[in-house]
């Protein structure tokens, strides 16, 4: 999994059904200080995160499957966790 | 899952049979910012209505596959949505709206 920083919200009514009511945040990687690391990925939000917020990527499709209980699915990354605090040597 | 914009179509007779009946389209990858990232690949249309133009997002790997009607196909990228509004608040330059391209 991945820290990342939530900048913003991708709308879409034409899409794959899998996406169906969630939403898909825009979320840019960040180092562990905070800082961004250039990299960004479109999640699907599973635990309502906002703008803003530093979270929690998971970029794997088996166990994103898991969390939106589907077995054939074209969905890999989603936001699985809100970041309270990050500590690093 | 990344922004590309459709920026052409692919059409080829002879394939593969698996991929009979899969639309192919040209994506330009971008960042966030709608740059270009990258060079252009071709994906799989997996919602059977995106086009030339359109500002999508794609899903890559072993997922694209699972895009289609039959998820057991040779395919790497596939689109998997069209971007109405991209709502993205860079920090300090306040909030940006990007309306979707008309098709």
């Amino acid at each position: 999994m991945k820290v990342a920083k939530v900048a913003g919200t991708v709308v879409s009514t034409i899409n794959a059904p899998v996406f169906d009511g969630y939403r898909l945040l825009l979320c840019d990687y960040v180092a562990p200080d905070g800082s961004p690391s250039g990299d960004y990925v479109i999640a699907v939000d599973v635990v309502d995160a906002g703008a803003g917020e530093t979270v929690l990527i998971l970029d794997e499709g088996t166990g994103a499957r898991q969390i939106v209980g589907e077995t054939v699915a074209p969905i890999r990354a989603v936001v699985v966790g809100i970041v309270d605090d990050v500590q690093h040597s | 899952m990344h922004l590309a914009r459709v920026i052409g179509t692919v059409v080829a007779t002879e394939k593969t049979p698996d991929l009979e009946g899969v639309r192919f389209l040209i994506i330009q990858p971008l960042t966030k910012d709608l740059d270009d990232r990258g060079r252009p690949v071709v994906a799989a249309d997996g919602v059977a209505m995106a086009g030339p133009g359109e500002l999508v997002y794609y899903v890559g790997s072993r997922e694209a596959a699972q895009a289609m009607p039959e998820p057991f196909v040779p395919i790497d990228h596939a689109v998997v949505g069209i971007v109405d509004q991209l709502a993205v608040e860079p920090e300090a330059k306040g909030t940006r709206t990007r309306k979707r391209s008309s098709a």
